[in-house]
């Protein structure tokens, strides 16, 4: 077998684990940094400790599934609404890692090494990824996106960290207005994203049948506004490529 | 079962595990497995990114209409102006995220001091 790849050295890779790392200080990295002070925030009315939100993002390293955890707990939804509702809004995961994948594989990229890099994908790591991976020589782009993913997780775990060390100190007009970020992320980045009109009518809809639900059935409302909402947005969209 | 229905000091991390880390994961390692067999332009997944859109929006939805903690001492009109305001200077201006949460801070805050 021809094989004229030269094995990358270990300089190498910690050059390019550097540079994906310093990718974190860019406007998406700053955004997402933001986000995570307005998911501590939500945290701590849902009285969660520092620790436990701060697993939350370890282990969970998606803000959507991440607030719908901590927005259900709010709503007193027990264990499987809970997962139920975290499973929907991660879903979008799946196609993600698929575009990723053929960008980050190497000549010699075992599959143990996608499967660890794969916790890595969200919609910030992702963007910066799809965007500048090209630039970076095949055979070490596993070691920039290590770099980058695993550099922006410990950024935010400390910044979750810091809210909470901070939160009591702060003047009451910053206190309260912590709880706008989370809102402000999602209403711009979620309109910012969507492909397709679908995804806007689910999101005027999710926006108006959460508080609906709340009111009406606390527990079932995250799920039934998703489900509702989704349903109709996507009824939308067949009723639309359908000729009159 | 709740986050706080076990008294015990490992039962909210389980839970975060079960209901965070076990719905999130499968769905990355799924698309590792995957490969190249499923495409971003599937019919299915308009359905997906739909519902995955209502849920985050429902969220969104509660906290300005219930919010909990010091957010609770304003009114429901100032927090939904100052996003309605901030979501129009996205839209209208360049569509930075950035813009959008800097402009409806700045009117919530505003707001805040005058007393709404």
């Amino acid at each position: 077998m021809p094989d004229d790849a030269v094995l990358p050295s270990f300089a190498d890779r910690r050059r390019w684990f550097l540079r994906g790392a310093a990718k974190v200080a860019s406007v998406p990295g700053f955004i997402l940094c933001t986000a995570h002070i307005g998911f501590a925030d939500l945290a701590r009315q849902a009285e969660l400790t520092v620790a436990q939100a701060v697993f939350m993002v370890g282990a969970i390293w998606a803000l959507p599934g991440m607030v719908v955890l901590v927005g259900a707990v709010l709503s007193g939804a027990g264990l499987f609404a809970v997962a139920f509702a975290v499973a929907l809004s991660s879903v979008r995961l799946t196609p993600m890692v698929v575009a990723l994948v053929p960008e980050l594989r190497g000549t010699r990229t075992s599959k143990l090494t996608l499967y660890l890099l794969a916790h890595f994908v969200a919609v910030t790591s992702w963007v910066i990824a799809m965007e500048t991976v090209r630039n970076v020589p095949r055979d070490l782009r596993t070691s920039y996106y290590f770099g980058l993913g695993s550099t922006l997780i410990l950024v935010n775990m400390v910044v979750v960290a810091i809210v909470f060390a901070v939160a009591a100190a702060l003047p009451p007009v910053v206190a309260a207005g912590l709880f706008l970020l989370t809102p402000m992320y999602f209403l711009t980045s979620l309109w910012g994203s969507a492909r397709e009109q679908a995804a806007h009518i689910a999101m005027v809809l999710g926006l108006v049948l959460g508080p609906l639900l709340h009111l009406f059935a606390p527990g079932f409302d995250l799920l039934g506004a998703g489900l509702i909402g989704g349903g109709l947005a996507y009824a939308a969209h067949l009723m639309k490529d359908r000729p009159a | 079962m709740t986050l706080g229905s076990i008294d015990a000091w490992w039962w909210p991390y389980a839970f975060i595990l079960m209901a965070g880390w076990a719905m999130t994961y499968p769905w990355r390692a799924l698309g590792v497995y995957l490969g190249g067999r499923i495409r971003e332009d599937e019919e299915i997944l308009v359905l997906v990114r739909a519902i995955a859109t209502a849920l985050v929006a429902a969220v969104i939805g509660n906290l300005i209409c219930f919010p909990a903690g010091p957010a609770a001492e304003t009114t429901f009109a100032l927090r939904a102006f100052s996003a309605a305001a901030g979501f129009a200077a996205y839209f209208f201006l360049g569509r930075k995220v950035l813009l959008g949460i800097v402009v409806a801070e700045a009117i919530f805050g505003l707001g805040f001091y005058l007393g709404y």
